[in-house]
């Protein structure tokens, strides 16, 4: 056994594994606050990229612009998500909700493809190049920094969630709708905050995603390993997102360095059921009741 | 001038039926977590009687009622069907041998009609496989037509729900809905029929109605009734035995009047009239919460 | 106006199609697609098909989403199933197409009911996010198990033949593709005229209580998941025999999403929302082609805009539906007709 390899192999999965846990976040804050299961978070992530493309290479503006503005960008597209499709649904099935998801990715990708094309692109560079060793074991600059960045994230957004009045006020939410309304907050505005931020959340993971591997419209599947991550974690449960994120992102390159790249998405999605089958509710989903 | 009568011919006792109960609860222990909802209720009902479960709200009735037709599982104790055990099966099963029952917030199928709610209850006595649907010319026609004869003839007719056969259940009213759950316990071919709050919500028409049909089940259909009920006026009608229920344990049981004069149900009904013992009651309750903690 | 509804039996009462115009329309129907591939050209023809293997796969979805409410996204792998069962059989055993499409059904309905296995515990979301997982676990076996799926090249295969006849063409196979999904269909309305189709029902309307009506609730899930993939195992069988190349990429995720698109456009736990469902989604691109072609005089680049254009429109369809017409075009339908039954008195 190559230790070092193996070492090498496990910091670029938990790396990776920093931004599946950012996204994944993104995820459960509007899981949390307004039952509605996100599948076009992968499409808004991309958006994200695209957008940072067109601020930085199409206008050619410096990177302490560009990223602002794709965060503010993806805070307004999440506005109107929100505004113009979630919430005429409000109160409807799940189901219909999770496959009007589905539709807005599908025009999402439309959208980005009519705009910057089918092609794969590159994002300029704005990430540290020089070699990074942890001891003996390299780590791709680019992997390390979005780690960094992506914990940096998580972090503030903890700290946000527990502290700020709207963290609290989303967390009220989140627990009982209807009593949080009586009293006094604005469960409209909470689920619209929970859009902006969560999407704004997606967008600079778009960017970060997208420095390391390259941009192109499919790379919305990249929300299949996230939804994984929510999934093994629990819908509902922030710590479980942030622990089955590093988990999955492991896991995910090791089965790629050892069985091969076909393995990876055959691996997790195993992992899946395996969990399903044992915690139908995630490993730190709630449970809820039934009652006749 | 003294009227001569016969007392035998007065009051006509009517014959205990011989053999098993058709329901005997033994022993039944419940709980939710901490929490514990049925404390060792034992009763039975008699072949052929309107037994009524009563009591304050939580005492446990609806939890009884949904041990009793498999959907909790008791910790401990016996529940016996026409003398056989039925603990070791599930709420299918139990259905299956005959035990019907209706929800006190009333659980149709909105998606559907009238008449396919109905038509529903008789899904365990039915044969007709996928093969038979898909295809179904031969068995699967024959059942549903046998099926829908029966249901005309002897269900809809009698609950009077004729004119709305084909209505979907969502716009129909809730006495309406009431009934028509009567109808679909009825289509399961009962033996016992256990009614949540059959008139909980009724107006004085409504509720005459439904006591005049489930004494019809009783004494046409021959089957044995089970109800929990707070309207006190239908219990006291038409129960032949009554059975009551306070904190999850049988307090009292007997003849509808037996039971209306024991000052242990007044009590929990009612209070006991002395202020005293409600301070008395109160203090414990602090008392008991503070040793909890 | 709507007269004469009168009936004089059960039978009658309970008949699939209970009025005589309803009945006229019906066999009005039937000669269309009979008569169909006298009048239609080569394309019509392919697509006439190409919407039949969706129809019946659309409404075996229904079965199980529409009607059952279990959400499932493995609709497009267990028709890759059928598709690879049938592919083997005639390439190694060179069985009747009829037998093989039969095996083939059978064996994808054994794969969903084995997906279906964990649907008493696993609900909803949690549910349909494990069909995705069985898609891609498919997937894999596809384009892995090389001694029999032939790898990431996968199968080509040889037509059905009929009696000899080799049926190589749109104009033949519509004949074998179109009773078969009418067949399928009728089926499928019959089903939910019995105490089948009605446990479905109980079930997805209210799963707990169905239970206590004697209902055995993983039973009645696993019987809707193995009869709606036996619907796709058979679509996939047809697909087979239409296109007679078989590879991994033939049934993506994608291609589920598209199913459950169409019974949702169409109408979910209604037969005629499946048929309408189908038929609309798989006549959208192509309209949508129809009209860049139209468009290319004045816009030199419209062609490289159909497939981003396509893509937009699928999802806004999903969208728009969802929104606006949440029971689909079967419940447009219904008011169109009911417009009808009381039309001209009331308007």
């Amino acid at each position: 056994m190559d230790w070092l390899f193996l070492t090498e192999v496990s910091l670029a999965g938990i790396g990776a594994g920093g931004l599946y846990a950012l996204t994944g976040l993104a995820f459960v804050l509007i899981y949390k606050a307004t039952r509605v299961v996100n599948l076009a978070i992968g499409e808004i992530l991309m958006v994200g990229a695209y957008v940072f493309f067109g601020f930085s290479a199409g206008l050619a503006l410096p990177f302490w612009l560009a990223a602002p503005g794709t965060l503010l960008v993806s805070g307004l597209l999440g506005a109107g998500i929100e505004r113009t499709l979630i919430r005429p649904m409000l109160g409807e099935n799940p189901i219909s909700i999770f496959m009007l998801t589905i539709g807005l990715g599908s025009i999402l990708v439309g959208l980005v493809e009519l705009v910057w094309g089918a092609n794969p692109l590159r994002l300029p560079e704005f990430m540290p190049t020089q070699p990074l060793f942890l001891g003996e074991a390299y780590v791709s600059p680019k992997v390390a920094t979005a780690f960094a960045v992506a914990s940096l994230v998580v972090t503030a957004f903890l700290i946000l969630f527990r502290f700020w009045r709207g963290g609290v006020a989303l967390r009220a939410t989140a627990s009982d709708q209807a009593a949080a309304y009586s009293m006094g907050i604005d469960v409209p505005k909470v689920f619209s905050l929970s859009w902006v931020i969560a999407c704004m959340t997606a967008g600079a993971a778009g960017m970060l995603v997208g420095a390391i591997g390259g941009i192109s419209p499919t790379m919305g599947v990249f929300g299949l390993s996230v939804l994984v991550v929510v999934i093994v974690g629990g819908l509902d449960s922030v710590l479980g997102a942030l622990i089955a994120g590093l988990a999955i992102g492991l896991l995910e390159a090791l089965a790629g360095a050892f069985l091969g790249g076909e393995y990876k998405t055959l691996t997790t999605f195993s992992l899946l059921v395996l969990v399903l089958m044992v915690r139908p509710h995630g490993l730190f989903g709630t449970h809820e009741i039934e009652r006749l | 001038m003294a009227i001569d009568v016969d007392p035998s011919r007065l009051l006509p006792e009517l014959p205990l039926p011989s053999g098993p109960p058709a329901l005997a609860v033994d022993g039944l222990m419940l709980f939710f977590g901490g929490l514990r909802v049925l404390n060792g209720v034992s009763f039975e009902a008699r072949e052929g009687s309107v037994t009524s479960i009563i009591g304050p709200n939580g005492a446990g009735k609806t939890s009884l009622f949904n041990t009793v037709s498999g959907f909790y599982k008791p910790a401990a104790g016996a529940i016996r069907f026409r003398g056989a055990s039925i603990d070791a099966l599930r709420a299918p099963a139990r259905a299956q041998l005959g035990l019907a029952r209706t929800f006190q917030n009333i659980s149709l199928f909105h998606g559907m009609t009238v008449l396919d709610n109905i038509k529903l209850g008789r899904h365990a006595h039915m044969k007709s496989g996928v093969l038979d649907a898909l295809w179904y010319r031969g068995r699967a026609r024959r059942e549903e037509m046998e099926l829908r004869r029966e249901i005309e003839e002897k269900i809809i007719d009698f609950l009077e729900i004729d004119h709305i056969r084909k209505a979907p259940v969502s716009a129909l009213s809730y006495g309406l809905r009431k009934r028509v759950e009567l109808a679909r316990a009825l289509a399961m071919r009962p033996k016992v029929l256990l009614l949540d709050e059959p008139v909980a919500g009724m107006n004085r028409e409504e509720t005459e109605d439904m006591a005049r049909f489930i004494l019809d089940v009783k004494e046409e259909w021959g089957v044995t009734v089970l109800m929990v009920e707070h309207d006190m006026g239908m219990v006291m009608d038409i129960s032949d035995h009554v059975v009551v229920l306070n904190f999850g344990q049988v307090i009292a049981s007997g003849k509808p009047r037996e039971v209306a004069a024991n000052p242990e149900v007044i009590a929990a009904y009612l209070g006991s009239g002395n202020v005293e013992d409600l301070r008395a009651r109160v203090r414990q309750g602090a008392q008991a919460k503070r040793g909890a903690v | 106006m709507r007269i004469g509804t009168a009936k004089t039996s059960y039978l009658a009462d309970e008949a699939l199609f209970d009025t005589a115009v309803q009945r006229r329309w019906m066999v009005a129907l039937l000669a269309a697609l009979v008569l169909f591939p006298l009048f239609a050209g080569p394309y019509w023809l392919y697509l006439g098909c190409l919407v039949a293997i969706n129809v019946a796969s659309a409404t075996g979805l229904n079965i199980l989403t529409g009607f059952t409410g279990l959400v499932s996204l493995g609709q497009a792998a267990f028709m890759g199933v059928g598709a690879y069962t049938v592919a083997w059989l005639e390439i190694n055993l060179g069985t009747p197409f009829l037998l093989n499409l039969i095996i083939g059904g059978c064996s994808a309905s054994l794969i969903g009911m084995v997906v279906g296995a964990p649907s008493l515990r696993v609900k909803g979301l949690y549910l349909a996010i494990a069909t995705i997982a069985a898609s891609v676990i498919l997937h894999f076996l596809f384009a892995n198990w090389t001694a029999v799926t032939g790898g990431a090249s996968g199968l080509t295969m040889p037509p059905a033949t009929f009696f000899g006849t080799p049926l190589d063409q749109p104009g033949k196979l519509y004949w074998v593709i179109m009773p078969i999904t009418v067949l399928m269909v009728l089926g499928a309305a019959n089903l939910f005229r019995t105490r089948v189709g009605r446990a479905f029902i109980a079930v997805r309307d209210r799963d707990i209580s169905a239970e206590v009506l004697g209902i055995p609730l993983l039973r009645t899930k696993l019987t809707s998941f193995a009869l709606s993939s036996f619907y796709a195992g058979v679509a996939g069988g047809m697909w087979a025999y239409f296109f007679r190349v078989i590879t991994p990429e033939s049934f993506p995720l994608v291609m589920s999403i598209f199913f459950l698109a169409a019974i949702i456009v169409g109408g979910m736990g209604t037969i005629l929302g499946g048929i309408l469902g189908a038929t609309f989604m798989t006549m959208v691109p192509e309209a949508l082609k129809l009209i860049v072609g139209g468009l290319s005089p004045w816009l030199p680049d419209a062609v490289a805009l159909l497939s981003p254009v396509r893509t937009i429109v699928f999802g806004a369809l999903i969208v728009g539906f969802l929104i606006f017409e949440p029971r689909g075009l079967a419940e447009a339908w219904r008011r169109l007709r009911r417009f009808f039954h009381l039309w001209p008195f009331k308007t």
